[in-house]
């Protein structure tokens, strides 16, 4: 038996190995190398790294970091901070992606059809998506701002009360929610956009002979059409939700309009522990409950993905 | 009958026009804002009621931010950064891509899924690690340390995979080892001339994404010579949190090289995030 593997292995080897398949496996790997070193040293180490690290307590300034099993984990889910940080990312997550899918759907709907004006609107509602965080963070900021901002400005003109909406952590949270919407929609509306492009103009004409009307179409047709691209839209918006930070930080801390108390999300949670109480192993345990929501909801998303293609199949 | 109705089908049209045209202007108005705001005299800025358009236009602002802080080197440092990302995601995404595309090696299946499968993963949940790794590199501080995560991109990688494995014959490759061509010139000019397209969408997005990079700077940048513009603008708001015309000058400045981008390469732009999902 061992005799006969190793004469197959053997002849396997004779075929495959030959010089010119030494020199082009010799390429593979040497091309690979470099990629391979990074990825292992940015990405694959620090990954494995963060569940080990999560299991002990592991400070920086403390030169002593004894393993505390699942201590972290335990303290976490006392830790009041991480339950309003995880409470305030889910509802900001959720609200924002909501929001943004749901008005990009009609969007996206109506500007499909071949119009002059489509690729004027695609431009202007694309823009956010391509600025970057912290300018325009500054900038809705000041549009937010209690005394001087446009958008009390714009409430006084309808009879409306001022707002302080980066004063009052609750009012915050749907501060930074508009303003997400207001950077996601582009993005969402770019990819329905694509989705609805690609159904076969067939289906649709096929309805039609059938005499269905606009709302029957998009109903029976175009909508269950658009649910693989239209859950990959809600996982991806999701996931980028869950990793918000940079609004936080430069909307609602430290500075006057916002006197010392930010939105709590998770990563600035992660962030405040790790690098300004030095505390990486329990940061590290948080960051670890990140990555595991993260992981859920792409798990959701397959298993749907893959449910669907059972059905089709 | 037929008139009655095509009638109020142009009503509906019209009805729609006006309400996306109310949401363009939400969508650009924020911008707009902070362009205008950017030129206004400090008696302007806080004017009440606000006024769109400032009634004596200033570059005022402007100046004044570069004597209060070192913002050209604020965008020397974000365009240093962004361009060499941007050229070593194109290299390692060619290159790996390439050759998980087309060549035949044991490992081949599981390095290429576990480039993807870490995709997920969000950097922020392992920056902890890979911040302790940088300090016993002794790379905080400085410009190696803050681009090191930037240099290569999953997505790119599979993307490139998915072009040249689709878009490129073998037979193309064959023939040039036929010639006595090397694996590298086949890489080299053969291979990457046919990815330029999926190449320059991976380039554009590398770009953006770099140019906006934030939260790594923000930990392992100590120094301000090495702020990129993201940073200098936060630390730059920190001390002046109310001049907001100043704040207004340096935002624009920050915003303006992706409003010029996307000016050139609208239509590739949106292509690319329509193709890549604008995922790391």
């Amino acid at each position: 038996m061992i005799a006969r593997l190793a004469d197959a292995s053997r002849s396997w080897l004779h075929e495959n190995f030959t010089r010119d398949n030494w020199r082009l496996l010799l390429f593979c790997y040497v091309a690979l190398a470099p990629v391979l070193l990074l990825f292992g040293y940015v990405r694959a180490w620090p990954i494995l790294k963060s569940f080990v690290l999560s299991f002990y307590k592991w400070e920086l300034i403390n030169p002593v970091r004894p393993f505390i099993g699942w201590l972290n984990y335990e303290m976490l889910l006392e830790d009041e901070n991480f339950h309003l940080a995880l409470k305030n990312t889910a509802v900001y997550s959720i609200s924002t992606v909501m929001l943004s899918t749901l008005l990009a759907l009609p969007l996206a709907i109506f500007l499909a059809r071949k119009s002059r004006f489509s690729a004027i609107y695609q431009t202007l509602y694309f823009l956010p998506v391509i600025t970057p965080m912290v300018p325009m963070s500054i900038a809705w900021k000041w549009i937010y701002d209690y005394n001087h901002g446009i958008l009390n400005y714009l409430l006084s003109l309808v009879g409306l009360p001022s707002v302080a909406w980066l004063t009052d952590p609750d009012i915050a949270l749907w501060a930074l929610i508009i303003m997400g919407v207001w950077k996601m929609l582009g993005y969402s509306m770019i990819l329905l956009l694509v989705g609805i492009r690609n159904i076969p103009s067939t289906y649709v004409e096929a309805a039609a002979i059938d005499g269905a009307s606009g709302w029957r179409q998009f109903r029976f047709v175009t909508l269950p059409l658009l649910k693989p691209i239209l859950l990959y839209v809600f996982v991806t918006s999701t996931i980028n939700a869950f990793n918000v930070f940079t609004q936080v930080y430069v909307m609602t801390l430290g500075s006057q309009s916002a006197p010392g108390q930010a939105v709590r999300v998770i990563v600035f949670d992660i962030y405040q522990n790790a690098f300004q109480y030095f505390r990486m192993g329990y940061a590290s345990a948080e960051a670890v409950m990140l990555t595991l929501i993260v992981l859920g909801f792409t798990l959701i998303q397959f298993r749907i993905a893959r449910d669907k293609a059972g059905q089709d199949g | 009958m037929v008139s009655h109705r095509s009638l109020a089908s142009r009503l509906l049209t019209l009805l729609a026009h006006i309400v996306l045209c109310a949401g363009a202007a939400f969508m650009v108005l924020p911008i707009l804002w902070m362009a205008a705001t950017s030129f206004k005299p400090a008696t302007e800025v806080s004017i009440w009621p606000p006024r769109l358009l400032p009634d004596a236009p200033t570059l005022e602002n402007y100046r004044g931010i570069f004597e209060d802080a070192p913002f050209g080197q604020f965008f020397v440092n974000s365009l240093s950064l962004s361009l060499i990302a941007t050229v070593s995601v194109a290299v390692t995404s060619l290159v790996a891509g390439a050759v998980f595309a087309k060549y035949r090696f044991p490992g081949r299946q599981f390095l290429f899924m576990a480039i993807l499968a870490t995709a997920i993963v969000p950097f922020e949940s392992y920056m902890i690690p890979l911040y302790l790794q940088l300090i016993s590199l002794g790379w905080i501080n400085t410009f190696q340390g803050i681009l090191l995560p930037t240099l290569f991109m999953s997505f790119g990688i599979f993307l490139l995979r998915q072009h040249v494995s689709s878009a490129i014959p073998t037979e193309l490759l064959e023939a040039g080892r036929v010639d006595g061509a090397s694996e590298w010139w086949i890489l080299a000019r053969v291979i990457a001339p046919l990815s330029a397209p999926a190449l320059s969408a991976i380039g554009i997005f590398a770009f953006i994404q770099a140019w906006a990079a934030f939260i790594w700077p923000l930990m392992v940048a100590n120094e301000q010579s090495l702020f990129n513009m993201e940073l200098g603008l936060t630390a730059f708001q920190f001390r002046f949190s109310t001049d907001y015309g100043k704040l207004m000058a340096g935002s624009v400045l920050s915003v303006l090289p992706m409003l010029v981008i996307f000016v050139i390469l609208r239509r590739r732009i949106i292509e690319s995030v329509a193709l890549t999902g604008m995922k790391g």
